[in-house]
């Protein structure tokens, strides 16, 4: 295709901010039109990303919409271009920027034309990190992401923000530093930071040890993994609530992707050696942050946990090196992307009203708000892992992939769906069910037509991917057959004919 | 009889120095009034000079009896330079004229110091490195007393000039050794001289470690920087400003050009050294600053930090080394002359000057758009992409891992880590906190600079490729 699509929606947030930092007027006008602006901003990247989809070649595990241009130097080009592994990643960024918008439609009123632009730019930055071909080209997007979430959380976040969003800040950037490194290292090595080039780069198997330790502590951080979460509570808690709905649903699934992307078909070797590591950490996040979540008092933290635990499973789906286990990481990634996005935006949907996140605070909310405990319902059973919805597929071919690699780790991941269950239909009993006895709980008002807006997409969603999986798995089957292929190929030590150049 | 020498390569010195004589009579002859005009021909001096320069990159030449070298490297050092000082002078104006210290010898001491300083990167010599170097320290320390009436500013004046004088003293010392091993005060000569013997004597050695102290002085790298945070805090803002940008940028030039040059040969006896200049530098930085309330004092440890960087890539001693040096200096002279513009711009309404970090607190609202040109040199200094920050640490770390320095380069980015806290901190009083009374408006002359520096600083990533390419050139000169 002649049009550079992927260049054009990636940028096109940024045309919005311009747009909303030209914006003049007494602060109500342009409050109005900075909220008006980066929703049709976003809607259009939405419309822009569906014939992405429609004119995808699912069946071709090479990369499309290619696009190269000059930059850096020899060998560091701007290099854009997706698969079937990015590609649901985009759409799930671009369905839910404008989700987050009317999110912070009434919730943010003090300095919404900055709020706007740091989110409309974080969606280039997001988008931009899934359709990144060139490793430099990645770490712009990877890293650049923390400027304007830094600002989200610290300027519009609650009474701690600013301790979380250092703590954020800080952790993602000690981690990001190493695998700059590293990819400098790979680009005096093979003198290309070209990701298509450096899987066909065979390396030394002791020098993809140290450099998948490099990119570990990149990735680690940014999924979370235990124990460098720590991070992820805090700043879920603290951010505003469109705000916690980017950070769970897009940017935790950056770490993902970068092991999908990176370290698993550049260092095949090392991500076997490393593989009981992952298998440790991710077991250790299932179990214990699914127990954490638990005892949790704030409705924030305890999702927050979840997700914790939830992307313990994307960790170890991945490792697997099976169909299904990659097949069905990707899929627990893009079923939380839609599930924690939809319980972060209940707890908003409460919060707004009452001003408060402790699940003691709350009982009986059935009572008054009837469609919104309907919602949250189908959410906590997605959550949860029920059959039906989209969690359920994920983590089900996740356990398979994971009986054929390791019978006890599958073993030990198995117990997240009773913990989860737990934790997850808990807190539902607590917030929804029961008798009200707060007097402002009883004056409490349902669900409103711009939440119903937000709301109803998601709910939609997660059903349909319970029910006819098939649009979005066939999208990344054959890009996984080919990874896991190439991955075996590569431990064999046959990499060179037979390699991804044939399927490009 | 003597032959003159060729001024062809020493044109645009030549300019500055006239031109900057006739400046100093317009002043006497007009006194204090004048002061305004002098700077604007000042700096249209400093911008003739800078087209000079660059009109003549593909002169390569030696002059003045081999004291002289006219080369890329030494063009691209100093238009950096001239463009540094004609910047800070701009700055200057507007606090010149509200502190009512404006005199016509301002513009005239940055002009003498700017030549100076480019003596000092086309030095091809012992002797006129050592002319350049008192050229441009003698006027940077008058320049450190110009608030004539403030203690402060007489006290950073005099300290500096007593430790300048200190680390001068041992930079000649450390030459005289040289040139008793070598025989020559020549660059050329000492580094023929020392790739003719086989063994190196340990006089020479001792020389080259003298040298390299009195130049990390000038560079103010660790443990040579103690002077630093009490000048930059005592001198008036606009020389602090100009005094953490071009010298530093002279200073840097003339240490690659003194050991790639006449040192080159022995490299590996002083990467070590270098290297450890390089680490204690970026983590002194990283973590004095932390602690520091006075943004002057918090900037003059940033600097040391980043001179670790630029040292770098020094300490790789490649092309790709001083490449990565040069497109770090011409990044930092933007992003820091931004930031230093916006810390001019820290004017209350009752018109006192203000210098601590708190004092920029709600910045964001009082002041949105200097605020957000502020958080954008703060992130570009912390190293954060897509700015330009980011690509001057790439270039460094580029060589470094080239050079196979992976201990420096981690150590490095582990800095940059630490170093981006106390950035963040300053963002965090703008943008997160209540705001403090309001700033009066920037001047439109300090307004100017910090736009031009912050759109740099912001776009810096779409057109890398042809400053990278220039600065590869210079870098080249330097390897024969």
């Amino acid at each position: 295709m002649d049009w550079p699509i992927l260049s054009t929606l990636t940028f096109l947030p940024l045309v919005g901010a311009a747009f909303i930092l030209v914006v003049r007027g007494d602060a109500a006008v342009v409050a109005r039109n900075a909220r008006n602006i980066a929703l049709w901003t976003s809607v259009i990247a939405f419309v822009l990303s569906v014939p992405l989809w429609i004119y995808f070649e699912p069946a071709d595990a090479g990369f499309q919409f290619e696009e190269r241009v000059d930059w850096l130097a020899e060998g560091i080009t701007y290099h854009m271009g997706i698969d079937g592994m990015s590609l649901p990643f985009i759409l799930l960024t671009t369905f839910l920027t404008p989700i987050c918008i009317l999110a912070s439609w009434e919730s943010i009123q003090t300095r919404v034309k900055e709020y706007m632009i740091a989110f409309l730019v974080m969606e280039t930055m997001m988008i931009g990190v899934f359709a990144a071909l060139d490793f430099v080209l990645f770490y712009l997007f990877f890293e650049g992401g923390l400027i304007p979430m830094f600002l989200i959380i610290g300027i519009w976040g609650s009474d701690n923000r600013v301790y979380a969003t250092f703590k954020f800040f800080l952790y993602t950037l000690l981690g990001s530093v190493l695998m700059l490194l590293g990819l400098l290292w790979l680009y005096f090595q093979f003198g290309t930071t070209d990701i298509p080039e450096l899987m066909r780069a065979g390396i030394d198997p002791f020098w993809q040890r140290l450099l998948w330790l490099g990119f570990f502590a990149a990735f680690a951080v940014k999924i979370p993994m235990w124990p460098v979460h720590t991070w992820l509570p805090d700043a879920h808690v603290q951010a505003p609530t469109a705000g916690s709905v980017v950070l769970a649903a897009v940017l935790l699934k950056i770490g993902g992707y970068g092991f999908l992307r990176i370290s698993i078909p550049i260092l095949p070797d090392a991500t076997v050696t490393f593989t009981p590591l992952v298998y440790a950490l991710s077991i250790v996040a299932i179990v214990y942050t699914s127990l954490v979540a638990l005892m949790q008092e704030d409705m924030k933290k305890l999702i927050a946990y979840s997700s914790i635990a939830h992307m313990g499973f994307v960790t170890i789906g991945l490792f697997t090196f099976t169909p299904a286990g990659v097949e069905g990481a990707i899929m627990v990634m893009l079923s939380h992307g839609l599930v924690s996005a939809a319980l972060f935006l209940c707890v908003g949907v409460v919060y707004d009203r009452i001003h408060t996140r402790l699940i003691a605070r709350y009982g009986g909310v059935v009572n008054r708000m009837p469609l919104y405990a309907a919602a949250f319902m189908v959410f906590t059973l997605a959550n949860v892992g029920l059959p039906g919805t989209s969690g359920f597929l994920g983590e089900f071919l996740v356990l398979v992939g994971a009986f054929q690699a390791n019978t006890w780790v599958a073993f030990l991941a198995c117990t997240s769906v009773i913990l989860s269950a737990a934790y997850a239909l808990w807190l539902y009993r607590r917030v929804i069910f029961g008798v009200i006895t707060r007097e402002d709980l009883k004056a409490i008002l349902d669900l409103n037509k711009r939440e119903v807006a937000i709301l109803a997409p998601l709910v939609a969603l997660i059903i349909l991917f319970g029910v006819y999986p098939m649009p979005i798995l066939e999208l990344f089957h054959a890009p996984v057959e080919n990874l896991i292929a190439q991955h075996e190929l590569a431990l064999e030590g046959l990499r060179g004919a037979t390699n991804f150049a044939a399927v490009q | 009889m003597v032959e003159f020498p060729d001024i062809n390569p020493a044109i645009a010195e030549l300019w500055l120095a006239l031109a900057a004589m006739a400046l100093l009579l317009v002043g006497v002859l007009r006194g204090d009034s004048a002061t305004r005009s002098v700077l604007w021909l000042g700096v249209l001096t400093l911008a003739v000079a800078a087209w000079l320069v660059w009109s003549n990159t593909d002169v390569s030449a030696v002059t003045f009896s081999g004291m002289y070298v006219a080369d890329h490297f030494g063009a691209f050092a100093k238009v950096l330079i001239l463009v540094g000082s004609a910047l800070t002078m701009i700055l200057s104006m507007d606090f010149l004229e509200k502190e009512r210290v404006g005199r016509p010898e301002f513009p005239v001491l940055v002009i003498f110091a700017s030549l100076g300083m480019m003596v000092m990167v086309a030095a091809n010599d012992l002797l006129s490195l050592y002319v350049g170097l008192e050229l441009q320290s003698l006027s940077l320390y008058v320049l450190a007393t110009f608030q004539r009436d403030s203690e402060k500013s007489t006290e950073s004046g005099l300290k500096y000039f007593v430790l300048g004088a200190l680390a001068s003293g041992i930079l000649l010392y450390g030459a005289t050794l040289v040139y008793g091993f070598t025989g020559t005060t020549s660059f050329t000569g000492i580094a023929g001289a020392l790739a003719s013997s086989e063994e190196q004597s340990v006089g020479i050695l001792f020389g080259l470690a003298f040298v390299t102290a009195g130049l990390a002085f000038k560079v103010a790298a660790v443990p040579f920087h103690m002077w630093t945070p009490d000048v930059y805090e005592g001198a008036p803002t606009p020389v602090t400003a100009f005094f953490s940008l071009a010298p530093k940028v002279a200073a840097l030039a003339l240490f690659m050009r003194v050991m790639l040059g006449p040192f080159g040969g022995i490299s590996d006896d002083w990467v070590g050294i270098i290297g450890l200049l390089s680490a204690t530098s970026m983590v002194l930085g990283a973590f004095a600053a932390i602690g520091q309330r006075n943004i002057k004092r918090l900037m003059a440890y940033s600097s040391i930090g980043h001179v670790g960087y630029a040292l770098m890539g020094l300490a790789a001693s490649s092309p790709g080394g001083v490449r990565g040096t040069l497109v770090y200096l011409a990044i930092y002279v933007a992003m820091n002359l931004g930031a230093w513009g916006v810390i001019l711009s820290m004017r209350r309404l009752d018109g006192g000057m203000v210098e601590n970090v708190e004092d920029l607190a709600g910045m964001a609202r009082s002041r949105p758009l200097l605020a957000a040109a502020m958080a954008i040199f703060l992130f570009s200094l912390a190293g954060v992409p897509p700015l330009a920050g980011f690509f001057g640490k790439f270039y460094v770390f580029f060589a470094a891992i080239d050079a196979e320095l992976y201990l420096l380069a981690v150590i490095g980015v582990l800095a940059t880590v630490v170093g981006s806290y106390y950035y963040l901190r300053i963002v965090q009083v703008m943008y997160f906190d209540e705001p403090a009374p309001s700033f009066v408006a920037p001047a439109g002359t300090t307004g100017a600079v910090v736009a031009v520096a912050a759109v740099f600083t912001l776009f810096f990533f779409l057109f890398p490729a042809p400053f990278v390419a220039e600065a590869n050139l210079a870098a080249l000169a330097l390897f024969p």
